[in-house]
């Protein structure tokens, strides 16, 4: 399980995640949603053991991530939104560090490295610089890397950006089958309608607060939403009046080409 | 359309630095300000003092004085163009093709002339302040001496800058031509490649041809021949003899536009040109820039020779060392350095070489014992300057990859460990070379040769525990090139502690050293007293403090990292 108590991250005076409390049980495909800068990836990194938090604690399986980082971080797999690895490593050389990274060597992990490459169709090129990548080939890798030491849990931040559909696809389908197998994902992303057709689980945050959390029937409930798509649902938590505010913006300043 | 002014070109760049002032000053960053101009003024006050004494003796010779002052100037000018053409030519790469700000000025309807203009000021800027702020104690010191008067400062700044626009124009016209021709990044790679290949040549051929004899008369026939030598010009088309021409015709007195009117016909006939020559080119030399480096690695090698010599690590610790020496040796900025490394290690050798030291038996050695003592302090000047560059920004350019390692059960300390090994050791082999054969050319005794070997170790450890040390607690994580983290405000207070150190530790080796020589030189035996083996232990201890010290430091430093 991974278990969130009164998560709170200050920069400066600035609070970017406030209070935050949040349970993801065992085999559950939790979505983290909320508007740009509500405080997803903050709480995220914290999660991962990259940020410390101002206060409250974060556990995986029991162990804090902060307190007990090496058996925390031993059963998770993160996924960060910006792609930067090693421009002067191959492909299969940042795998083999990676997994080196969990402890792990040896022929199982080669295997594991060939069959992951393969898998998301990176095998032609692992033996060629990662500097000579495309975007959604550095995330492909990335991903792969996240799953080289087979965690428990996999933290994602923004998975489908820079994916081309059929590795969509495939990312979809691999983490349902890691939740139908006991893994547990938390993934935040800004693409509603994925989250809506893969996610258990919901949680809005937005200026550093939880906001809404539940099953999207949960929240429909919750908010007297009748059968409102999670979009609309995620507008009415978060403040659409911007949207009808964007369409005044292009409609004024859309020049002599617009319609 | 009307276009947006240079200054609005200019404006993301301009407006950045404003704000990391800012920055700096609401994180408290006036005592760093207070250092760095205290440093920089006592750099300037040193440059200044030492031209001015030369200078100085210069004006006290009849007839010669003079002639040798514009000589002077116009080697140093001299040299200022030649580094001033091999900077531009790399600074014009990343600031016409490689930077962030590119896509948005090409993607924008701004004219190429702007773009060029903006660009060329740019690289102007980056690669020539240096060579600008150091040519102001120069000149300064001409001023004075030849009682150049109020109007020198301003005639002086107009005569530098067509100066320095040449080589800026030029370095660009030569990238840009390069980047037609090879994609943007191998063209970096062969650039630096043959960049220091050229400078290493250059320290080489001129350390061999001993240019201190050229400046004794003695060797010339007569004195005639030598005020003829003088009298040529070094190089009579090079911008860097007009200008050195117009200041000292400004200095005589005399009255003599012929070298301003030069340098700025020339200047700007060489924009105009290199303005035609980016209109006809930039757009193709752009796109290519774009093009990846394709290489296919196989990093086979790797792993049977280093990894297996390092078969008794753990697998973590193996891979990462593993993963640091790869990323060297594949990055040409980075391993393109170690010639002109290897060039510097050969004129260390020749000048100690080249020494008159032995010419009496008694003042031999104590001269020997002398110079090989001294020789401690230099070649741990030599290791700092070499961990600024290569230890230094190993946490920095670790930065954008933290997301993984802190992410995964991977100890900072076997991070800082793997880090401060793989820096430590080529190092140390450096470090005990140069002592050793430095030694062996100075033919020092026994008990030099072991008290020297042992400082130079234990000043290895402590000087790259304090450029990792350092260079963890003033991280550069936004910065790509590796090379212009040492230039950095940490790399600054890096090297002012191990010169401390340094300064700290030959001053409790002396005591001893100093009673090793009386006595030899008294031809009493050498005893090792416990006096004399305190002041070992005080240099060992400070050695040893000032290896783990920082690393502690540092550690801690980097758990408190936010990304």
């Amino acid at each position: 399980m991974i278990r969130l108590e009164n998560l709170t991250k200050h920069y400066g005076s600035f609070v970017a995640v406030d209070d935050v409390s949040l349970e993801v049980s065992r085999g559950v495909l939790y979505g983290f949603l909320g508007p740009n800068g509500a405080g997803k990836t903050t709480t995220l990194r914290m999660i991962a053991g990259i940020l410390r938090p101002t206060d409250g604690r974060v556990s995986l399986g029991g162990d804090d991530v902060h307190a007990n980082p090496i058996a925390a971080k031993q059963r998770l797999g993160f996924i960060p939104d910006r792609p930067f690895v090693y421009d002067k490593l191959t492909g299969a050389e940042f795998l083999r560090f990676v997994a080196a990274l969990y402890g792990q060597e040896g022929d199982a992990v080669d295997r594991r490295i060939a069959e992951l490459l393969e898998v998301f169709e990176l095998a032609s090129w692992k033996d060629e610089l990662v500097e000579a990548y495309s975007h959604g080939m550095r995330q492909k890798l990335i991903i792969s890397s996240a799953l080289i030491h087979r965690p428990q849990y996999i933290v994602v931040d923004e998975p489908m950006v820079g994916l081309d559909p059929k590795a969509a696809r495939l990312l979809k389908d691999i983490f349902r089958q890691f939740v139908s197998r006991g893994g547990t994902v938390l993934m935040s992303t800004h693409t509603l309608e994925v989250a809506e057709a893969m996610c258990d689980r919901v949680a809005i945050i937005q200026h550093g607060k939880i906001v809404a959390e539940g099953t999207v029937d949960d929240l429909r409930r919750q908010h007297r939403a009748g059968d409102a798509s999670l979009e609309e649902l995620f507008l009415k938590l978060t403040g659409g009046a911007q949207v009808r505010e964007l369409a005044e913006v292009l409609g004024h300043g859309g020049g002599d080409g617009a319609p | 359309m009307t276009q947006p002014s240079l200054w609005r070109v200019f404006e993301p760049k301009w407006r950045t630095a404003l704000q990391r002032i800012r920055e700096e000053r609401s994180r408290g960053g006036s005592g760093k300000l207070l250092l760095l101009v205290g440093v920089g003024t006592l750099f300037w006050l040193a440059v200044f003092r030492v031209l001015y004494v030369i200078l100085r003796y210069f004006r006290g010779v009849e007839e010669l004085g003079p002639l040798l002052a514009g000589k002077l100037l116009g080697l140093v000018l001299l040299s200022f163009i030649s580094i001033l053409v091999l900077s531009n030519v790399i600074t014009a790469l990343s600031s016409f093709f490689l930077a962030k700000d590119l896509d948005l000025l090409v993607s924008a309807p701004v004219d190429w002339l702007r773009i060029y203009l903006a660009k060329l000021g740019e690289t102007l800027l980056h690669s020539s302040w240096m060579v600008a702020l150091m040519a102001v104690p120069i000149l300064t010191a001409y001023g004075v001496i030849y009682h150049g008067g109020p109007l020198f400062a301003p005639f002086a700044v107009l005569t530098l800058f067509p100066m320095l626009v040449v080589p800026a124009v030029a370095g660009s016209a030569v990238t840009l031509v390069l980047v037609n021709v090879f994609p943007a990044r191998r063209t970096r790679d062969l650039l630096s490649i043959v960049a220091l290949g050229a400078a290493g040549g250059l320290i080489l051929l001129l350390r061999v041809i001993r240019p201190e004899r050229l400046a004794s008369p003695e060797g010339f026939r007569n004195l005639l021949d030598f005020i003829a030598v003088l009298r040529t010009p070094t190089s009579p088309f090079l911008p860097s003899e007009w200008a050195t021409k117009a200041i000292m015709t400004f200095l005589r007195g005399d009255a003599d536009p012929l070298p301003l009117l030069l340098l700025w016909t020339t200047a700007a006939a060489l924009v105009t040109i290199g303005a035609m020559l980016h209109r006809a080119l930039f757009a193709s030399g752009f796109t290519k820039a774009q093009e990846g480096a394709e290489r296919f690695v196989r990093g086979e090698w790797w792993r049977w020779t280093v990894g297996t010599l390092l078969g008794f690590l753990p697998v973590a610790k193996r891979e990462f060392v593993l993963k640091d020496v790869k990323l060297f040796f594949r990055d040409t900025t980075q391993w393109s350095q170690l010639i002109l490394l290897a060039v510097l290690v050969v004129v260390y050798l020749f000048n100690i070489k080249a020494l008159p030291l032995h010419r009496g038996e008694q003042v031999g050695f104590f001269y020997v014992t002398l110079v090989s003592f001294l020789n401690l302090g230099l070649a741990g000047f030599v290791l700092a300057a070499i961990a600024a560059r290569f230890i230094f920004p190993a946490v920095s350019l670790e930065g954008r990859h933290m997301w993984l390692l802190r992410s995964s059960p991977l100890e900072l300390k076997t991070l800082l460990w793997s880090k401060y090994w793989v820096g430590t050791v080529p190092l140390l082999v450096l470090a005990l070379l140069l002592t050793g054969l430095t030694n062996v050319l100075l033919q020092v005794r026994a008990f030099m040769m072991v008290v020297g070997m042992l400082t130079i170790g234990g000043l290895t450890f402590a000087i790259a525990a304090l450029a990792l040390g350092f260079g963890a607690l003033y991280p550069q994580f936004e910065t790509e090139n590796a090379a212009q983290i040492p230039t950095s405000f940490g790399g600054l207070v890096y090297m002012m502690a191990t010169i401390a150190l340094l300064g700290a530790v030959l001053r409790a080796l002396w005591t001893a050293v100093y009673a090793y020589v009386r006595a030899v030189y008294e031809g009493q035996p050498v005893v090792v007293d416990a006096w004399m083996i305190s002041w070992f232990a005080v240099a060992a201890a400070l050695c040893a403090a000032a290896t783990v010290l920082p690393l502690w430091v540092g550690l801690r430093r980097m758990e408190r990292f936010e990304f």
